[in-house]
């Protein structure tokens, strides 16, 4: 939609430095006030344009300060979308970035569509034709990130979760609207007083739900990252190589580590808890049949495993023991040993084998590959692909911001009912929130609640 | 052979509810119109239920009405009962219907149509439609007189190769003995549009000399004298009321018994038929469980003695159905007038009309009503209305007419079936309308009677007494905002009355009338002066202070997709040359054409990355004909 406010992390996401929020549209600057508050200039929004102010942003609802921020405020049309934009400067990395971003649309703001920012400047004229193909390009590139698909990618289980919230409220709806379109027919309907506490369930179910989606929650937990492989591929000196220090022992004799090693390690602001595990083979020593049993278990419990093969040996028997055992979880994969075997496995048959969600290509000795190791980590946590222990994981800005909505509206439609405002009403906000939900797994409003009516109740002449 | 008829302006093809709105719009609007009926007897015939009006249904009424069609003051004139639904829920979904006397519909709707300037009123059977290049040059009746318009709007209901049923026997046929139309049905094929199949029914008439009354449950009228049209006078009517019975276990036994002989069950008919008027035989298998359903006997007339079995819709045989209707307490000894029946006709598929309800392929040519696969007589004499204003701006030379989907059902109905279409007989409902909070029957005029002012629609002196209800509107509101209440034994009594809490300290009066326990009319009980105002008035101010926190949300919403339906998209886009366009996206935009970015967001399909992307598009093309502007 045209002329809402819109607001985005506007600098890539990494560890540390500074992050820039950006919000654009008419409520820009309300927005801003909402959470910002200022060292000196109490009253920044009357201040000239262009200028830094620099203070806190502060949490309203707990009143609890999230970061220490420079704001630039700069007013239409002097702005590069030629609406009202207010960019907050964030020092303390990832986490409150985030934070920030939430509170942003906790307080009015939408979460901006890929490129909007350039189309919005080219639609209000600050950029010129030339330009418009480069704006196409960007809208067009993201699509691929679209709601749905990182849906799927969660294996499903968030829209098995949003399903049942989906239900519940179209089956309310159906009640509802049945009864406003049929009012001779005898429509077997819930009291208010069921309809309200149903509702008051609902919204309490969608806060636990983004409770999970709260981020802050995997930076104290850490993402259980499980490194697992058949013996002397690499897995402690990969261990070691991302905590930049020796801390398992190496040796080129397979079946070194016995023991689960548990280490926290900080990876482009995330905090990871990493599992070194024994070699998984095949094996008559006792201590060692242990330490193997110790790595199923842990590997049971990981967020994100990461599969290490080696370049020099390929694909072995072994190799597919424990792909199977990994089985259904999140994967990444390495091919280690790249020095030793420059024309390597392929590249197919690694995916066929781990299902990973991406492959690098290491040589840890040497060095090589680490970070693009710690970009996929990162971009995998980032891109809400990996879920935190039990609860659902919502990584993912979109889903999150979504939730908040569905939950405001249920909030607001028990509200109402308490007030005893007429049906239609609640139901107003009965239909945002199942709109809400639906811009996470899609779905069609006005036909779903048609369809329930006339699945469910016996109408018409 | 062949003559030539005369040439008009506008001709309509079809005197049912579309087509009479339809004629009646374009005469208002000084077009040369011509009416075209299969049947003069058959004028505005009421086929199925003898009512009008009920959610949605009585909303669109009112927007007729305010748009200076006739359904509205032609009920009052019929009406023989008038109750307000939904009266125990807010204003937005409360909703006038009426029971009619069906012979006294027709013939005042007849004399209405007589007496209309400009509208010639004919009985002749169409056998086809005259097209020139693209466009509608006439029509050709069957015997042979060629009439001549570049405007043609075909209103022709369920008659399109029409096929009646009943048990195991079936004959092409339309309602009430008439005859199915199969010449134009074939010419509009040849046309190439896209037809589909529906099936509606109707239930079995009983005399009511055996109908013994004791046994139901009498429903009668409201106390009230409402109307559905802004202007027709108040009047006391004596009303008549609709009786209330059940079906029985017996009832249900004698259906399953007979499901063989059903045509439903026996694939006789192939047609979709609506879930929301499912036939008894349909209700008893689809819900085993429920032991009794409703019945309502109401009047078909005050003049007659027959009368209508709502809930008992069917196409089993003749005798099944005697022997079903024997088993409802109340009916152990009817006799059957007419039977019920199932009607198959065609359709054409909706989503081939601009949201003027002209068709895409052929300039100047209109279709109205069921055609369109809707249902309902509002439903008809809504488009009916909307294609007739059409037309007559076609004729004129004006910009098309179209009523938002925050503007009225009438927009949100044909923006659905232009932009959706329809999987079974579309009917409306309240639920449809995603800005039900403003589209209320207390302010349809509000929202259109000035739009329908400026093209001739509606005379100065109805618009003047709008304007003046508009003010007293405001006028009443401001009061309300200003007038103080004190703290008073005699306003705590009424307040306590309205079982609501004491005053404490003064306040407005705006502010009584937002707690949720307070009407309106209790303030006029409190003590000091207030002004007497009509009903209509008191209604929607009450409903705008209740409601305010819900209607400015709403409105927000309106405002904000506004600016995308005011971007129209050109009629000559090519989208496949769109880049960045979806596949999918744009084969449907290429398919539907629609008219502005609004509608397009609205196709399933088309993303909101399309969306963007049909901005960025718009934009570009806006600013490279600036610049060749500039340029030369
Ligand atoms: N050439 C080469 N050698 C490597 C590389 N990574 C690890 N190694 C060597 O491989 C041997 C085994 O390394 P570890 O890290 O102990 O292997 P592991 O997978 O932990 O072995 P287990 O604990 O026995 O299962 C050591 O001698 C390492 O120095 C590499 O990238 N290139
Ligand atoms: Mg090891």
């Amino acid at each position: 939609m045209l002329g809402d406010t819109i607001a985005a992390v506007a600098t890539p996401l990494g560890e540390g430095g500074v992050g820039i929020i950006r919000l654009s549209g008419s409520a820009a600057l309300e927005v801003a006030e909402r959470l910002f508050k200022a060292k000196y200039a109490r009253n920044w929004r009357a201040r000239r344009n262009y200028r830094l102010h620099y203070g806190h942003i502060v949490d309203p609802e707990t009143g609890s300060t999230v970061d220490e921020v420079l704001l630039a405020v700069m007013r239409a049309p002097h702005s590069y979308t030629r609406e009202d934009v207010v960019e907050i400067h964030a020092h303390g990395g990832i986490v409150p970035l985030r934070r920030i971003l939430e509170l942003c649309i906790a307080g009015g703001a939408r979460l901006a569509e890929a490129g909007e920012f350039t189309k919005r400047a080219f639609l209000n004229g600050r950029l010129d034709l030339a330009q418009a193909e480069a704006v196409l390009d960007v809208i067009r590139s993201k699509t691929g990130d679209g709601l749905k698909l990182a849906v799927d990618q969660l294996g499903g289980r968030l829209s098995r979760e949003i399903a049942v919230f989906k239900n519940e409220l179209v089956q309310m709806l159906a009640e509802i609207e049945a009864s406003i379109d049929f009012p001779e027919e005898d429509v077997p309907g819930s009291t208010l007083a069921e309809i309200t506490g149903r509702l008051r369930q609902l919204a309490e179910a969608s806060g636990e739900l983004l409770s999970g989606a709260d981020a802050g929650r995997i930076y104290r937990e850490g993402l259980a990252t499980v490194i697992v492989g058949k013996p002397n591929v690499g897995k402690s000196s990969l261990l070691n190589a991302l905590l930049r220090q020796n801390r398992a022992i190496v040796t080129e004799i397979p079946g070194t580590t016995r023991d689960v090693i548990e280490e926290i390690v900080n990876i482009r602001g995330i905090p990871i808890r990493l599992l070194d595990t024994a070699g998984l083979r095949e094996t008559q020593d006792t201590i060692e049949r242990i330490g193997v049993e110790r790595s199923r278990q842990a590997v049971a419990l990981a967020d994100l495993v990461i599969l290490v093969l080696a370049a020099d040996s390929g694909i072995q028997d072994e190799d597919h023991r424990v792909a199977e055992l990994v089985l259904g979880k999140r994967v990444l994969a390495v091919v280690n040993k790249m020095d030793l075997a420059p024309h390597d496995v392929d590249e197919a048959q690694v995916m066929e084998l781990t299902r990973a969600e991406a492959v690098v290509r290491m040589a840890v000795t040497e060095g090589r590959g680490l970070d693009a190791l710690e970009s996929a980590i990162a971009s995998l946590v980032l891109g809400g692909r990996v879920t935190r222990g039990d609860t659902l994981l919502i990584t993912n800005e979109r889903h999150k911001e979504a939730l908040i909505r569905a939950r405001t509206h249920l909030r607001e439609a028990v509200q109402t009912l308490e007030q005893e405002l007429p049906l239609e009403l609640s139901a107003v906000d009965i239909r945002a929130a199942l709109e809400a939900f639906g811009e996470i797994t899609g779905s069609t409003v006005t036909e779903d609640i048609l369809d329930r009516i006339f699945s469910d109740f016996c109408l018409g002449k | 052979m062949e003559y030539n008829a005369g040439t008009y302006d506008v001709i309509v093809i079809g005197a049912g509810h579309a087509g009479c709105e339809a004629a009646l719009a374009a005469a208002r609007m000084g077009c040369r119109t011509l009416l075209l009926t299969m049947s003069i007897d058959h004028v505005a015939l009421m086929p199925c239920n003898p009512a009008v009006g009920g959610p949605a249904k009585g909303h669109l009424v009112r927007e007729i009405d305010a748009l200076g069609g006739e359904m509205g003051r032609n009920t009052d004139r019929a009406a023989i009962q008038m109750r307000m639904l939904n009266t125990a829920k807010g204003p937005a979904v409360r909703a006038l219907r009426a029971q009619t006397d069906k012979v006294v519909y027709q013939t005042s709707m007849r004399r209405v149509l007589e007496l209309q300037p400009m509208l010639n009123l004919k009985q002749a059977m169409v056998e086809r439609l005259i097209i020139d290049g693209g466009r509608i040059a006439g029509v050709l009746t069957r015997t042979g007189a060629r009439f001549t318009a570049s405007n043609v709007i075909v209103t022709t209901g369920t008659y399109l190769k029409s096929r009646i049923i009943v048990g195991d026997v079936n004959y092409e046929g339309a309602p009430h003995g008439q005859f199915p139309s199969v010449g134009l049905a074939e010419s509009i094929r040849e046309l190439g549009f896209a037809m589909g199949r529906f099936k509606t029914g109707t239930p079995p008439r009983v005399d009511a000399r055996t109908v013994d009354f004791e046994r139901m449950a009498a429903q009668p009228g409201d106390e009230v004298h409402w109307n559905f049209s802004f202007v027709s006078p108040t009047q006391a009517r004596e009303q008549v009321p609709c009786w209330l019975t059940y079906t029985t276990p017996v009832t249900h036994e004698i259906i399953r018994e007979n499901l063989h002989r059903s045509p439903l069950y026996s694939g006789l008919i192939q047609g979709t038929g609506p879930r929301y008027c499912p036939s008894i035989e349909d209700k008893v298998v689809r819900f085993a469980d429920r032991d009794r359903h409703q019945v309502f006997v109401e009047p078909e007339g005050r003049e007659t003695n027959e009368m209508y079995v709502q809930g008992m819709s069917t196409s089993l045989p003749e005798d099944v159905q005697l022997a079903m209707l024997r088993s409802i307490p109340g009916l152990e000894k009817t006799e059957i007038v007419r039977s019920g029946y199932a009607i198959e006709y065609d359709y054409v598929v909706p989503t081939q009309l601009r949201p003027s309800l002209e068709t895409r392929a052929v300039q100047g040519l209109f279709l109205a009503g069921q055609i369109n696969g809707t249902s309902g007589y509002e439903e008809a004499a809504a488009q009916g209305l909307v294609a007739g204003v059409n037309a007559g701006c076609r004729s004129r030379g004006l910009e098309q007419f179209l009523v938002s989907r925050a503007e009225g059902y009438i927009g949100v109905l044909i923006d659905d079936l232009v932009t959706k279409g329809t999987p079974e007989p579309y009917r409306m409902f309240t639920s449809r309308a995603e800005y039900r909070l403003l589209l209320r029957m207390d302010n349809a005029d509000r929202r259109l009677t000035e739009r329908a002012h400026r093209l001739g629609l509606v005379d100065d002196e109805r618009f003047r007494r709008f304007e003046s209800k508009r003010e007293m509107i405001t006028g009443e509101r401001a009061r309300l905002e200003k007038t103080s209440v004190p703290v008073h034994a005699d306003v705590q009594r009424v307040l306590a009355e309205c079982g609501s809490a004491e005053l404490q300290r003064p306040v407005r009066l705006i502010e009584l009338l937002r707690r949720p326990e307070i009407r309106y009319d209790n303030l006029l009980f409190l003590p000091g002066e207030h002004p007497s105002l009509p009903e209509e008035v008191r209604s929607e101010v009450e409903s705008e202070i209740k409601y305010e926190g819900y209607i400015k949300k709403q409105a927000a919403q309106v405002e904000r997709m506004a600016k995308l339906e005011a971007k129209k998209l050109p009629d000559d886009i090519d989208y496949r040359q769109v880049r960045g366009l979806s596949n999918e996206a744009a084969q449907k935009l290429e398919a539907l054409r629609p008219h502005s970015v609004g509608q397009a967001s609205r196709i399933s399909g088309v993303s909101p990355a399309d969306i963007a992307v049909l901005l960025v598009y718009l934009e570009q093309q806006r600013r490279r004909k600036q610049g060749a502007d500039q340029g030369a």
